[in-house]
């Protein structure tokens, strides 16, 4: 078989590769075919119509995204009677669709805002049809605003075939379509808050719990110290808001921006993400010398810990007891921060800047107040942190580097890979063998963990024991690896594997469900390279050499494992209903 | 829930549709409850989302309680020339209610339209539960509601 | 041996109007007259008269019965059985013949049907298998797979032109010969989805005839290499379901579904998955969605369900009526098949006509005769005082047709010239008195009411054009509100994503391109 055909767009001839849809052929001859529910990292589903075009000497018109081309199809894109129906199937949308633009979060980056515009839509032509459908805000991370909903479908995609969560489904028929949770309501559902949905939401339909407020009241208020955190994803998602090449990291300008805002110190979850591999790496070598329990599985995703806990709560024992790095920053900033600068903890509000919705919720997890406070108070995705920048007026692009505060805010090159698939199982890698074996490992560089194959599965030789280790992203993809440890449970043979990481998104936190909205795989490779080159051109690339984690473990936590480890930086699960 | 009535078919997903006629037939409220979606799912494996989606896209099954018999009264166009409004507007005046979709305070019957019931050579027909009745009149209606609040009266 | 047989017509009517009191009484009087070894008593399918009451069948001696109650049984026995003279007042006619029963033996004009389909509907008892097969049942299915092979039997369909009687009229030869060559597991479904509003010859081929269906099933699951047949029948079907597996679970007790049939290493079974009210699951790839237990949601096509259907395997999909004319072709040759009907659309096709036609039903004939003929040589003629004003055809997507159309001759490609299908052959005629805003308003209700809400212009335009043919009716429509109807009509045809609601521009602008005065009337 030809690994290209030739078709003709308009009347220009061009190779396209062979399986292509004419939406993606279009693309080659240079035309963006106008569309709503397509989404490239989505299987299509044709729900909206609008992509219409004709192929010579076939009857009536063609979806583009999901007709295949044929050798030598003739598409038309473009006719008068193409672009009529176009834009009465928009103005029809339209009809049901409330004019909330001036107060709808999503405006500015709406796909049906920008579609309307960009067919020239330019008044109503067709009477209203709206149902009321109040607004759901009972979860802690997503908010849902049927009326709003144009019933694309992409979010039961990402939710369904990605997550196979299915916390959301099409109830009802017709006219009387609402996307919805069985009870209605996405606080009680299996909603793991990863946020997936929203990042492929046209509309605004579905986005965030927004916390903007809350923040700037705490800065503004004079009693409060206001600290922040920001994962490792942030600094590789903000340049490509700023008009710059995605992927390129801004950490200095980040920290300054923060800094700007007025947060009163700057620190880094990079600090906690090392903390996290000394805390976890030392959990792996126990298990080592114990010969077991295996598989350890990582626990910083909180997407995939609420999954864990509802669909494969038999697993538990396997999570390590780690928190997040997020929780773990928390519970030290009215700690060991507050100890250490002498601030009253009731005084330091906490907030942290994730490339995800489900740290909202972890947040607020009733384990996570081992301060004796919310040990995180606020937590603000990728895209409001870029919200508030805009706000006041601050161009990221222009502005100079800073340095973050003394004591949480210098890192390893292993920390800061992190932030995508694969990294928690690097790191820790690089830590672990070291303490084991008392050697360094011959490359910091663990290919085999990198890259975006959904599951990433290799050996490593430590002293003579090959360890097996598989990585997943996307719980899709998840399941495939726990499946097998669980069928291997069943039938009382060993674990087929070490050591497991797994990441709630596709592609890992550069994937997150906060992240600047256009986050395909592609934008979120580009993002991930953004942190390999950072950990690449390090000098200090293992966590167990950053300067200020050997200072926490001297001044404040003694050492990995040890009481006031377990105690801050270690939680435990729940067993929750699956039937929501 | 008799969770017996499940294990009649095997815990597959294209039995899906049977299950939930069955369960809803054996609820005396004529019905599926929240609890049989829930043993519905965990018997077939599949997420309540995916149950509760089908459950309401398909017009026989219904998530509220009804009456013990469901009139369902065709309203598509051959019955709708017919004379349908008028055997609508009967059986819930006969009935004394309000509007479609009510059920009597005995607990008796429901009021549903439908799409054309596949009966359109007797129109305006309905079914009321398995049964059909055709050719409906003003007298008919009435005898048939009668008749049946004789039966169901004796064995609620 | 019997020496009268007493048939009951057991259909969804006749079950209304009695029946089953009726024979009960019937059998009891035979019983106390002694008569119960020369009178037999049995139950036969629909023969398609509505609106008679109780139906007997009296053979040998061709005695037509209606409206027949209890209080008849006795007079029935003692004059008819006992003393050879037939009730007179309850004799619709003495003069059927079989198979071929006419549509309303006491209407004089009324023409011989021809029936291929329901050739035994009316005359044997469906639920006997017996009777069936000593009526050259599953003679047909034993040829092909004991003589033939595969693709002579995908050849013969293909030759006899025969086209699908689901609605879209596709060459069934055609299709079998796409899935026959695939390798692996392959199914057949019988689409008895039947909820086009009008239609009801599935339900009556599956309550008159079900082994028929059968036959046909196992042919094709022959033909293509199928190993399982499914029956998607509504919800609301139980006699059918009932009668269906009846005639399923007899035809595996006599071997001919299971394993090894008629011995060679052939196996085919078949099993019925029931529906639960929902119309676009009879659009094919909305069926087998439901077949998998899911929202009958239509899947994107290509690939057809004939390279991808069923568990994602092959699979056919046909009509009711389009595989119950598959045994007879086989039996008597493509040729015979291609002397009925017209050269584009071979065979006889079964219409449901109902309206305002003294004989509404069911009819059995050629393809290609007009409208004209069935009103008056096969319906009875229009009721009295009723003026024919239009027809719809072809169900609730059907364009609604004018008097002057009334000679064009109906098959596939006629109709086209009137932007006019024919679709599920539902006939549905509207006299003087039905006002067309009236009438599309319950169309548009329908369409609403059965849009599946996938796609966003049949969810949103259903609901638009039902709110706005409900102003129409009440005469607030603007006429440029109508012209935007029409568009957002015309827009759905081109930019919706199954059939459903690409075809509810047939009613609008049919309505608007014959009955615009009338129209004009309505408007604001
Ligand atoms: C909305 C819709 C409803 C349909 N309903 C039926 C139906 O009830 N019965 C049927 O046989 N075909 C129905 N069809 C047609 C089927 O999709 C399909 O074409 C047919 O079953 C193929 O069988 P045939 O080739 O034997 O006609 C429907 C199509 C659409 C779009
Ligand atoms: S979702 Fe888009 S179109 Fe709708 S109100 Fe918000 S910005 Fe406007
Ligand atoms: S687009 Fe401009 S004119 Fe229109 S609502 Fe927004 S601000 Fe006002
Ligand atoms: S947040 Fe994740 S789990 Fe929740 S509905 Fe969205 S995609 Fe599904
Ligand atoms: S919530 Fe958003 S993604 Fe989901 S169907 Fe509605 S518009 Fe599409
Ligand atoms: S990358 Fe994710 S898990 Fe890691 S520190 Fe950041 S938010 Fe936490
Ligand atoms: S992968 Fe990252 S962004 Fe996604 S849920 Fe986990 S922590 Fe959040
Ligand atoms: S046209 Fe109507 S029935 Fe067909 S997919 Fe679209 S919404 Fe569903
Ligand atoms: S983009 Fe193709 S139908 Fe929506
Ligand atoms: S934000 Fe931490 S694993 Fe995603
Ligand atoms: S139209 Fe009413 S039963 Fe068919």
């Amino acid at each position: 078989m030809n690994s290209t055909i030739p078709v003709i767009v308009d009347g220009k001839k061009v190779e396209v590769p062979n399986g292509s849809t004419i939406i993606q052929a279009a693309e080659y001859a240079g035309i963006e075919i106008p569309r709503l529910c397509y989404y490239k990292d989505l299987t299509p589903t044709g729900n909206c119509g609008v992509c219409i075009v004709e192929v010579k000497g076939q009857k009536g018109f063609k979806r583009s995204c999901t007709t295949p081309v044929t050798p030598n199809m003739e598409i038309i894109t473009r006719s008068a009677e193409i672009i009529n129906a176009r834009k009465t199937v928009v103005e029809l949308i339209l009809a049901n669709h409330p004019d909330d633009c001036l107060t709808c979060i999503k405006s500015g980056d709406c796909e049906l805002q920008a579609l309307s515009q960009q067919l020239g839509i330019d008044r109503e032509k067709i009477d209203k049809v709206l149902t009321k459908k109040p607004i759901d805000d009972s979860s802690l991370s997503i908010v849902r605003e049927p009326e709003k909903c144009i019933l694309c479908g992409r979010c039961l995609r990402a939710c369904q075939d990605i997550q196979t969560v299915f916390a959301i489904e099409a109830m009802g028929r017709g006219f009387n379509t609402e996307i919805t949770t069985p009870s209605g309501s996405m606080a009680e559902s299996v909603c793991i808050n990863c946020g997936q949905c929203i990042s492929v939401c046209p509309t605004g339909a579905l986005h965030e719990k927004l916390e903007i407020d809350e923040v700037w009241a705490a800065l503004n208020n004079p009693d409060k110290v206001v600290i922040v955190q920001e994962a490792p994803a942030i600094r590789v998602s903000l340049a490509e808001e700023f008009d710059l090449p995605p992927g390129t990291n801004l950490v200095g300008k980040m920290y300054n921006a923060l800094k700007m805002l007025g947060f009163d110190y700057v620190f880094d979850t990079n600090f906690t993400a090392d903390l996290t591999i000394m805390e976890e790496g030392s959990e792996f070598i126990e298990r080592l010398h114990e010969n077991g329990p295996y598989p350890l599985i990582t626990s910083c995703s909180p997407g995939w810990i609420k999954f864990m806990e509802t669909f494969y709560p038999d697993l538990t024992e396997c999570i390590s007891t780690c928190k997040s790095p997020q929780q773990m920053f928390g519970a030290l900033s009215k700690t060991y921060f507050a100890k250490m600068y002498n601030i009253d903890p009731a005084k330091i509000v906490t907030v942290s800047i994730m490339p995800c919705t489900a740290k909202k919720f972890e947040a607020r997890r009733p384990e996570m107040r081992s301060s004796g406070f919310a040990d995180v108070d606020y937590v603000l995705t990728t895209r409001e942190f870029i919200k508030m920048v805009k706000q006041v007026g601050i161009n990221i692009a222009a502005i100079d580097d800073a340095q973050p505060n003394d004591l949480m805010g210098s890192y390893s090159g292993a920390a800061t890979i992190f932030g995508t698939t694969g990294g928690v199982m690097e790191a820790a890698l690089r830590t672990a063998y070291e303490l084991v074996t008392g050697k360094a490992l011959d490359s910091c560089d663990i290919k085999e963990a990198r890259g975006f194959e959904g599951v990433k599965e290799f050996t490593i030789d430590v002293e003579g024991t090959t360890l097996s280790c598989a990585v997943a992203h996307g719980l899709g993809n998840a399941r495939k690896v726990l499946d097998k440890v669980k069928e291997a449970k069943e039938k009382g043979k060993p674990s087929p594997y070490h050591f497991i990481e797994i990441m709630a998104c596709p592609g890992g936190c550069v994937g997150g469900g906060g992240q600047p909205y256009g986050s395909t795989l592609e934008r979120r490779l580009e993002r991930a390279k953004g942190l390999y080159d950072e950990d690449g051109g390090m000098k200090i690339r293992k966590s167990h050499e950053n300067p200020e984690i050997k200072k926490i473990y001297e001044d404040f936590l003694e050492k990995p494992l040890g009481h006031k480890s377990h105690e801050l930086l270690h939680t435990h699960y729940i067993k929750r209903d699956a039937l929501l | 829930m008799d969770k017996r009535i499940l294990q009649k078919y095997p815990p597959n997903a294209e039995n899906l549709l049977f299950a939930l006629h069955d369960i809803q037939d054996a609820e005396k409220e004529n019905y599926l409850s929240e609890e049989d979606l829930k043993n519905i799912a965990d018997y077939f494996n599949l997420p309540l989302s995916k149950v509760m989606g089908v459950a309401t896209f398909y017009s026989m099954y219904s998530l509220k309680p009804r009456g013990k018999f469901i009139i369902r009264i065709c309203e598509s166009a051959p019955c709708h020339v017919a004379g349908a409004l008028n055997v609508i507007n009967e059986f819930i005046n006969v009935l004394g209610l309000e509007k479609v979709g009510e059920t009597t305070k005995d607990k008796l019957f429901t009021v549903e339209t439908s799409a054309c019931l596949g009966v359109c050579g007797v129109a305006p027909a309905c079914m009321i539960n398995d049964v059909v009745y055709g050719n409906l009149t003003k007298d008919k209606i009435k005898q048939i509601v009668d008749d049946l609040r004789a039966k169901g009266g004796s064995n609620v | 041996m019997f020496r009268t047989h007493a048939l009951f017509v057991i259909d969804q009517n006749t079950i209304d109007a009695g029946a089953y009191a009726v024979k009960y009484e019937l059998e009891k009087e035979i019983t106390n007259a002694s008569l119960q070894n020369e009178i037999k008593v049995s139950e036969t399918g629909s023969i398609n008269l509505i609106g008679k009451g109780v139906i007997i069948l009296v053979f040998p001696d061709s005695v037509l019965y209606t409206n027949v109650t209890v209080n008849d049984v006795k007079e029935i026995v003692n004059e008819h059985f006992l003393k050879g003279r037939p009730v007179k007042r309850l004799v619709l006619s003495e003069s059927f013949d079989i198979p071929n029963i006419t549509i309303s033996p006491a209407v004089e004009t009324t023409k011989k049907q021809q029936r291929i389909v329901l050739e035994r509907a009316g005359v044997i008892n469906p639920e006997s298998i017996d009777e069936y097969i000593a009526t050259m049942g599953y003679e047909a299915a034993g040829k092909a797979i004991t003589t033939m092979k595969p693709d002579e039997v995908v050849d013969i369909v293909k030759k006899s032109g025969l086209r699908g009687r689901g609605g879209a009229g596709f060459p069934t030869g055609l299709k079998w010969s796409f899935t026959s060559p695939l390798p692996g597991e392959k199914y057949v479904v019988c689409n008895a989805d039947e909820g086009e509003p009008g239609t009801f010859k599935d339900r009556l081929i599956l309550e008159g005839d079900p082994h028929k269906l059968i036959e046909g099933m196992l042919i094709c699951g022959y033909a293509i290499g199928a190993i399982m047949g499914y029956v998607y029948i509504r919800g609301e079907y139980n006699l059918s379901i009932k009668r269906l597996q009846k005639a399923i679970d007899d035809a595996r007790a006599y071997g001919l579904l299971g394993k090894n049939i008629f011995d060679t290493n052939f196996s085919f079974d078949i099993e019925i998955r029931k529906g639960a009210g929902a119309y676009v699951c009879g659009e094919e790839t909305a069926l087998i969605e439901s077949m998998e237990g899911k929202r009958g949601h239509p899947r994107v096509k290509p690939p057809f369900p004939g390279q991808v259907g069923f568990r994602n395997k092959p699979t056919i999909v046909n009509n009711v009526e389009t595989l119950s004319n598959v045994p007879n072709i086989l039996l008597k040759g493509a040729d015979w098949y291609r002397s009925f009907g017209t050269k584009n659309a071979p065979g006889t096709k079964v219409y449901t006509i109902l309206g305002k036609v003294n004989h509404p039903g069911l009819i059995e004939v050629p393809m290609g005769i007009t409208l004209r003929q069935i009103i008056n040589e096969y319906a009875g003629g229009m009721c009295a005082g009723s003026v024919f004003k239009a027809a719809q055809i072809g169900g609730s997507a059907g364009a609604l047709i004018s008097e002057k159309m009334l000679d064009t001759p109906l098959d596939y490609d006629s109709l086209g010239q009137w932007a006019a299908v024919l679709g599920s052959g539902a006939i549905l005629i509207l006299d003087q008195k039905t006002e067309i805003p009236d009438f599309l308003r319950s169309v548009m209700k329908f369409f609403e009411h059965e849009s599946c809400g996938k796609c966003s212009p049949c969810r949103i335009g259903t609901k638009i054009l039902f709110d706005k043919s409900m102003e129409l009716y009440k005469r607030k429509l603007k006429k440029q509100e109508w012209e935007e109807m029409l568009n957002i009509a015309n827009t759905m045809e081109k930019t919706s994503f199954c059939p459903l609601g690409q075809s509810l521009i047939l009613p609008i602008s049919s309505a608007d391109k014959y009955f615009k005065e009338e129209l004009e009337n309505y408007f604001l």
